[in-house]
């Protein structure tokens, strides 16, 4: 189905809940178009074009709840979605912690930043240029290219029988690129992403990962241990987005985080280093997203860590009112302050240290102290007075992202990866535990 | 809409003539909401094949899905939401210009299918200018319509969710009362109504099923402001309601704990459950070094998964998913010298779509190959890979080992790792006699914390709960205990492996690889293992 307008979406969603026979019914839509071109081994492998819509009916009696999801829009269907969500709900039984839909909310005007035309008419023409971009220079440096570029048009509406009424759309896509030397002995990396493909250059995009795949040739094992590590965004964004992910306030006040202590939580004590702030905006106009989630709550911004002190945690609607607290939503977007310095800046500065391109394949080893481990990929680097002096073979890390945001030595200018703004950190004394021998 | 589109193609609304009554006797019914019958299903492939032939195709294969699953979730005896969730659509995967091209849509019409198609010729055609060679496809013999069904006892969708729900509470109840602080649950039901038809003359209609019930019991210590949890020894089954039935052939009575074959007793392991993680508290933090390793079904499975299943991918041997899961150490110059030592003589690994109970088994793939199963490591040298139509011939193969799937009718089908099992030891041995034979060593059940590199060489694994040996007993449990090693140092060190009576499976549902990302369900089965001098981290900290 093409692209739903709002009023498409309202029509669709007042026919669902003009079948409801529930005490209280809830409707979302979710909906996305797009397309992609995946590549390997300097070649395209699969492509394909996506469409897909989906409704949710969630029914209410008393505080008992079902809830369906259909992809079928025919009256028919719908009249049995919303008739099977309740009679799921008349089965469930009563939910003490069920807090009822919400009635109308004032939500801030989506950033016009969030959705391009550009972006919702990408053709396979466009995307197969993209794929040629990595493997035509990759094929005349003796180096193997392999990727993968998507685009989307996501479309999102809310209503429900409290008269509440929500729509967003946006446009996004991204370009993820991994260039190996035909030796086998470098291997190098770049993802970008973008709500506007206008600003997307996919030449210079894939130029980064064929530089570092030729760079990263013939690494050098350097003994494990603790060490001053350059991460580069790429590399910082996910162990930061495990620690604002845990920042869940019913977990900390059940004792059942690393935000608990004996007798309380860390909300408002000092964490990490007093040069890290982390907060979330939806209208922030390099990262826009929604202004609304799931349940109907309005987001805005919302500092999570402000100068080192635990600022906030996210409620569910439940938890907060049982605590007295405001339901502060979950993050859409992560944004980290940072400084001014490039990354080329940060090295020149460093007079001993490891610079990490990417880490690979992350896990919690002990969620009560965060404990990560996981691995350097895809060209890591010896620094020594200022320059780097040639590259390493990869390694292995066990290490908290509170400890780690504790050890920062220097923070640079921010960029956007994986949907967040994320600035290049040095941080000191990075516990690395063993050697691999991954290319 | 569309759904009105169809029945109207169809000559009438046969597919609505199918629906059960939804009124009093539906409440005991979370099936489909409008099957669709197969012969109405054939007539809607057949446009797709012929459209796609129309534009250009010289191979086209369409799989119309219908994918149903049901979410139970409670935090403690409260049940926190019942979902139904149902996707019906159409996928289209055509070779045009010895090129792959892909297309799906939910708007399952003759005009929805019939775009699709040539949307995926389009895709196909525009991608043939950078295609350095042209697809080839490994024979595949014509079935004809044919079906199959996952031979489940209890369809677990036709059990109410009245009792589904009151099973959750009385495994909440019973952990809650000895002491536990918290219990999140939760059951996962999965069924893939599958049909799937192609230019080469299959008819195939499948139906799938899974189950997967788990839970986390957590333990706080409010003197000392720590928590410990203790996961579910439950594993997801391709199985029915007949798993949660808790018959005595299920239980694995152990020296210190209590493990799950093909019959789980969700109420039980909750019980014990919170004995283990209120003595995680007290239990010893593991001095680091070198341990041998006595490693249970419930916790080996992910190992097998991580260091045999993945790095064993043809797809990631050859660099298909460099950008993405990363390539593999194993290489094909490892495999064609045939003396590549991936284990000791003990370690046997079979790849398996035909397994009963298991994630992995179906009737066909999801390109029409008929399930088999084959080996992959015998006595311990490297002898195969996983590979689908396209790829047998770089091995120079004839037949497709049946490994392809995809999770959506929405996605791509592509290579996925079937069941890659530890064949049990030949010489009878009980876990008892193992851990009996060894002098300082670690016992681990459950598994928990897993991160290897991609080319599968480093790997760091956790467990749920880790007993200390000492002299051939069971003197106490540890806490704090990962090890890390290397994968073909760490098979090579095989040391034991118990005999048949205690093979068990454990798996996933969620098994990611590919670009857009697609999960796949796969199971490993093997026995009790003993691994030799495996370094142990230990990973306390300090914040």
């Amino acid at each position: 189905m093409p692209e739903m307008t709002d009023q498409q979406m309202r029509q669709l969603m007042e026919r669902a809940l003009g079948y409801s026979k529930a005490e209280a019914c809830e409707i979302n839509i979710f909906g996305s178009q797009g397309g992609n071109i995946r590549y390997a081994r300097n070649s395209v492998s699969t492509a394909g074009a996506n469409e897909d819509t989906t409704l949710v009916v969630q029914s209410n009696f008393g505080s008992r709840t079902g809830t369906v999801t259909i992809n079928e829009f025919d009256d028919a269907t719908l009249a049995r979605a919303v008739q099977r969500s309740e009679e799921l709900a008349r089965l469930a039984p009563e939910d003490p912690e069920f807090m009822g839909p919400m009635g109308p909310q004032q939500y801030a005007a989506v950033n016009p930043k969030a959705y391009s035309r550009a972006t919702a008419t990408i053709t396979p023409e466009f995307r197969t240029r993209v794929a040629k971009a990595s493997i035509d220079p990759a094929s005349s440096r003796d180096c193997t290219a392999a990727g993968f570029f998507q685009d989307s048009v996501n479309w999102q509406g809310m209503m429900n029988s409290k008269g509440l009424a929500a729509f967003h759309r946006q446009t996004g896509g991204s370009l993820s690129v991994t260039v190996r030397s035909n030796d086998g002995t470098g291997s190098g990396y770049v993802s970008r992403d973008f709500n506007d493909v206008s600003g997307f250059n996919p030449e210079s995009t894939s130029a980064i990962a064929l530089e570092k795949a030729v760079a990263s040739r013939n690494p050098k094992a350097i003994e494990p241990g603790k060490y001053t590590v350059i991460l580069e965004p790429e590399a910082g964004v996910e162990m930061l987005q495990v620690m604002i992910g845990s920042m869940d306030a019913r977990s900390a006040d059940e004792g059942r985080s690393f935000l608990a202590k004996a007798g309380g939580t860390r909300v408002g004590e000092k964490l990490v280093d007093e040069r890290v702030t982390i907060y979330s905006d939806p209208a922030d106009p390099d990262v826009p997203s929604s202004p609304w989630i799931g349940d109907g709550r309005a987001v805005g911004r919302t500092n999570w860590i402000d100068r080192g002190v635990v600022a906030n945690l996210y409620y569910s609607r439940y938890w907060a009112q049982k605590q007295g607290k405001p339901a502060t939503p979950f993050p859409t977007n992560m944004i980290m302050s940072g400084g001014n310095a490039s990354l080329e800046a940060m090295i020149r500065d460093t007079s001993r240290g490891v610079l990490v391109t990417r880490f690979w394949y992350i896990r919690f080893v002990d969620p009560q102290t965060l404990l990560l481990t996981g691995l350097t990929r895809d060209a890591t680097f010896y620094v020594e007075n200022g320059q780097i002096k040639h590259a390493i073979k990869n390694l292995r890390f066990n290490e908290s992202p509170v400890i780690m945001l504790n050890n920062i030595d220097a923070l640079g200018a921010p960029i956007r990866v994986q949907g967040s703004m994320i600035p290049p950190m040095r941080v000191r004394d990075f516990t690395f535990t063993s050697l691999s021998e991954a290319v | 809409m569309k759904r009105r589109d169809f029945v109207q193609w169809t000559g009438l609304g046969a597919g609505i003539a199918m629906v059960p009554n939804l009124g009093h006797s539906g409440l005991e019914w979370s099936g489909s909401l409008t099957p669709v019958p197969a012969e109405d299903r054939k007539k809607l492939a057949d446009v797709g094949l012929t459209a796609a032939k129309a534009a250009g195709a010289s191979y086209a294969d369409i799989r119309i899905g219908r994918y149903l699953n049901q979410f139970i979730n409670a935090r403690d005896t409260k049940i926190q939401g019942i979902t139904n969730t149902e996707s019906f659509g159409v996928g289209i995967r055509v070779i045009a210009n010895g090129t792959w091209g892909f297309a799906s849509t939910n708007d399952v019409t003759t005009a929805g299918v019939a775009r699709a198609a040539a949307q995926a010729v389009a895709i196909a055609k525009a991608n043939a200018t950078i295609q350095k060679e042209p697809v080839r496809l490994a024979p595949v013999p014509s079935y004809g319509e044919v079906s199959w069904k996952t031979p489940i006892e209890k369809n677990a969708f036709e059990v109410s969710v009245t009792e589904k729900a009151d099973l959750l509470k009385a495994a909440a109840e019973i952990a809650l009362k000895g002491g536990a602080s918290f219990v999140d649950s939760g059951l996962f039901l999965v069924n893939e109504q599958k049909y799937y038809a192609s230019s080469e003359g299959s008819y195939i209609d499948q139906d799938i099923h899974r189950i997967w019930p788990q839970f986390n019991v957590t333990s706080v210590d409010k003197a000392s402001g720590k928590f410990e949890t203790r996961a579910s020894y439950s594993a997801p089954m391709g199985m029915g309601w007949e798993y949660m039935s808790a018959r005595p052939a299920g239980r694995v009575v152990g020296l210190a704990a209590t493990t799950y074959g093909n019959f789980y007793d969700m109420v039980a392991d909750a019980a014990a459950a919170t004995e283990d993680a209120k003595a995680k508290h007290t239990a010893k933090s593991v001095d680091a070094g070198k341990w041998d390793l006595v490693l249970d079904p419930s916790h080996l499975w992910l190992t097998i998964h991580e260091s045999v299943g993945h790095p064993l991918e043809l797809d990631r041997v050859l660099g298909y998913e460099a950008n993405y899961a990363g390539t593999s150490f194993a290489t094909l110059d490892k495999w064609k010298s045939g003396t590549f030592k991936y284990g000791s003589e003990l370690v046997n690994f079979t790849a398996d779509r035909t397994q009963p109970n298991s994630l992995g088994a179906v009737g066909y793939d999801d390109e029409g190959v008929k399930a088999r199963r084959w080996d992959l490591v015998k006595k311990g040298i490297l002898v195969n890979y996983q590979a689908i139509r396209d790829q047998v011939q770089i091995l120079d193969q004839k037949e497709s080992h049946g490994a392809c799937y995809a999770d959506s009718w929405s996605d791509v089908q592509f290579q996925r790792m079937p069941n890659v099992s530890l064949e049990p030891g030949d010489t009878p041995m009980t876990p008892a006699q193992m851990i009996a034979g060894v002098e300082k060593g670690i016992y681990i059940v459950g598994d928990s914390s897993y991160s290897i590199d991609q080319q599968r060489y480093n790997f760091q694994f956790s467990g749920q709960v880790f007993y200390e040996i000492k002299a051939g007993k069971i003197v106490g449990m540890l806490r704090d205990v990962a090890y890390q090693s290397n994968t073909q140092e760490f098979w090579n060190a095989v040391v034991g492996v118990c005999d048949r009576r205690d093979y068990r499976m454990g798996g996933s549902f969620f098994d990611g690889k590919g670009q857009p990302p697609q999960i796949s369900a796969v199971s490993h089965g093997s026995s009790t293992t003993r691994v030799n001098g495996v370094n142990i981290l230990n990973t306390a900290r300090k914040l």
